[in-house]
């Protein structure tokens, strides 16, 4: 019975949004139940959310912990072909990058999924 | 003014130049029905706004300020003035004084009392007076690039300061956007410069409200998964700030929207790198232990933020001439249609071998892409019948960059078969570079509009 872990989107444990100084971005990771935080907390981590940026090749993904809000705050440094000035990029502030980490897929608790939002 | 302990609301009726001119009117109206001292703030500066007002100011010298400034403030400064909700913005932009004049003759046209306007200056530091400063933080970086604008991002003592002696307006240009919020809290409660849990506090009570509506429910609808009542007719926010600087947020009433304990999270982390150092002019905020709670209906209460003492410099942005970026589209569908336009792409590469290319397939991959088409080149060729390829780069010099929406345009007959819809542009680009500055070496002040 532990092994009863279902595969989901990252988007059905969390939200967030973008956010963007210079060439710089950070991307909210935010549980929709504080049950989810910690799987969030030991899956969603520096190396993980790294590697889903690869083609962007970010030079340092940091992780802040943010318990009290059940949130993680990544910030990716030069990830936005260099910012909002210029990058050739039709998003140049990397506004849809949320969308794209909350794609990510995750491991759940199956007893957690009656608190993943949006349709199974 | 006499510090008072009663507590104080701030509304904001724009997050950036270019945003919503009938936000303020619901805004005012919530103000004065709930009676107290009120503050309405416009907050319409980024990155990029300054250096574009700049280039405006050059062309004119009246000119400079935000352009929608008479449009968002016209419709609401007789009942600002007549229920003694004052003004702070930022949307003097690269021309506070003109921002200032402007707002004078408005009121005088519209028949009302001058109104006591304050000038806010000291952030442009574009003059030759200011290039020994620049030039010793950013080094041989400054030699040959043409500067468009230079500003330091000031905080909310001078605000205060213009508040304390009796503006009923205040601009400013380059403000940093919390201390919209953070000037009036000091000037209403008298808060020392250095009363930095509170000055923190106030600034994230700022930080949630400096982007309007995207507290009350803006950009943050995802269907199925956040829904927002009434997204067309979004509210814009109202902060009740207490005078330990604890605030809730709340939004102008009979508007659409919604204050949710989750969108009002994805405002607190906006464009915050480490949460227990956030850094502005005023103070260094620290978030780390913040806690929000709902406190009823499009309410949201924020506790927990401590401050730490400000930065001993000031941040600078110098804008200048980057070039020109040159942009094409030519839109393929129906069957292999994603093959034809990724045919086209290899000839625009082929053909336009000096520039450095970015290709988008609208339809199938872009935006999330990277200019340097790492992903586009891992992800295989697939079958989308609707696509529109993208190209962009950029150049030093103008006759180079003409050629790629040159190129672009004779896809029509060159290129693959069935292309369609050529759009091209070509526009100057401003770059930017960062530094500090020494917070002594930019002196701030206000002055009385008749004074002036």
């Amino acid at each position: 019975m532990s092994a009863a872990y279902i595969t989901v989107p990252l988007y059905r444990a969390a939200h967030g949004r973008t956010g963007d100084k210079g060439n710089r971005s950070n991307i909210s990771v935010i549980a929709w139940h504080p049950a989810l935080y910690p799987v969030l907390l030991s899956q969603v981590t520096e190396h993980v959310v790294a590697q889903h940026f690869a083609h962007r090749q970010p030079s340092r993904v940091q992780r802040f912990e943010l318990p009290g809000l059940a949130a993680l705050n990544f910030v990716l440094d030069e990830v936005l072909d260099g910012g909002v000035n210029d990058a050739l990029n039709l998003d140049t502030h990397g506004k849809a990058l949320s969308f794209w980490l909350l794609d990510l897929p995750i491991e759940i608790p199956a007893e957690l999924a009656p608190l993943l939002a949006g349709p199974d | 003014m006499n510090p008072s302990a009663s507590p104080l609301l701030i509304g904001c009726a724009a997050g950036f130049s270019g945003d919503r001119v009938d936000a303020a009117g619901p805004v005012v109206d919530t103000l004065v029905a709930r009676g107290g001292p009120a503050f309405l703030i416009f907050e319409t500066l980024a990155e990029r706004t300054l250096a574009l007002a700049q280039l405006r100011r050059r062309a004119d010298p009246q000119a400079g300020f935000e352009p929608l400034l008479d449009d968002m403030l016209r419709p609401v400064l007789a009942r600002c003035l007549a229920h003694g909700i004052r003004i702070v913005s930022n949307f003097g932009a690269a021309n506070p004084l003109a921002a200032a004049r402007h707002i004078r003759a408005m009121a005088a046209g519209m028949g009302l009392p001058a109104p006591r306007i304050a000038v806010v200056s000291g952030d442009d530091l574009s003059g030759e007076s200011h290039a020994q400063l620049l030039r010793a933080q950013l080094g041989a970086t400054m030699d040959g690039i043409r500067k468009v604008s230079a500003n330091a991002y000031i905080g909310a003592e001078a605000i205060a300061a213009a508040l304390n002696a009796g503006a009923q307006i205040v601009v400013a240009g380059r403000v940093a956007d919390p201390s919209l919020t953070v000037g009036p809290a000091m000037s209403h409660f008298g808060w020392r410069a250095d009363d930095w849990d509170r000055l923190a506090r106030a600034t994230m009570a700022g930080h949630l409200l400096e982007c309007g509506a995207q507290v009350c429910g803006g950009y943050f609808a995802d269907p199925g998964y956040k829904d927002v009542p009434d997204l067309h007719a979004v509210g814009y926010p109202i902060a009740e700030i207490d005078s330990e600087g604890h605030c809730v947020i709340g939004k102008a009433a009979h508007t659409g929207g919604v204050v949710s304990l989750a969108g009002v999270k994805e405002q607190l982390l906006y464009e915050v790198h480490d949460p227990a150092a956030y850094l502005t002019p005023d103070v260094v905020a620290d978030i780390s232990e913040a806690r929000l709670t709902v406190a009823g209906p499009d309410r949201v209460a924020l506790t927990g933020v401590r401050g730490h003492a400000r930065p001993a410099s000031l941040k600078v942005n110098v804008c200048h001439e980057g070039g020109w970026l040159a942009e094409g589209e030519i839109s393929y569908a129906g069957p292999r249609a994603e093959a034809r336009a990724r045919l086209a792409a290899d000839v625009l590469r082929q053909r336009l071998p000096e520039l450095a290319l970015r290709v988008d397939l609208i339809g199938a991959l872009s935006i999330m892409g990277d200019d340097a088409g790492r992903l586009l080149q891992n992800t295989p060729a697939g079958d989308a019948r609707d696509v529109r390829l993208r190209v962009a780069a950029t150049h030093a010099e103008r006759a180079r960059a003409e050629r790629l929406p040159r190129e672009v345009t004779a896809l029509y007959c060159c290129g693959p078969a069935g292309g369609g819809g050529v759009r091209t542009s070509l526009t100057p680009r401003l770059n930017t570079l960062s530094c500090l500055v020494p917070r002594e070496a930019v002196p701030l002040r206000f002055e009385m509009l008749e004074k002036v």
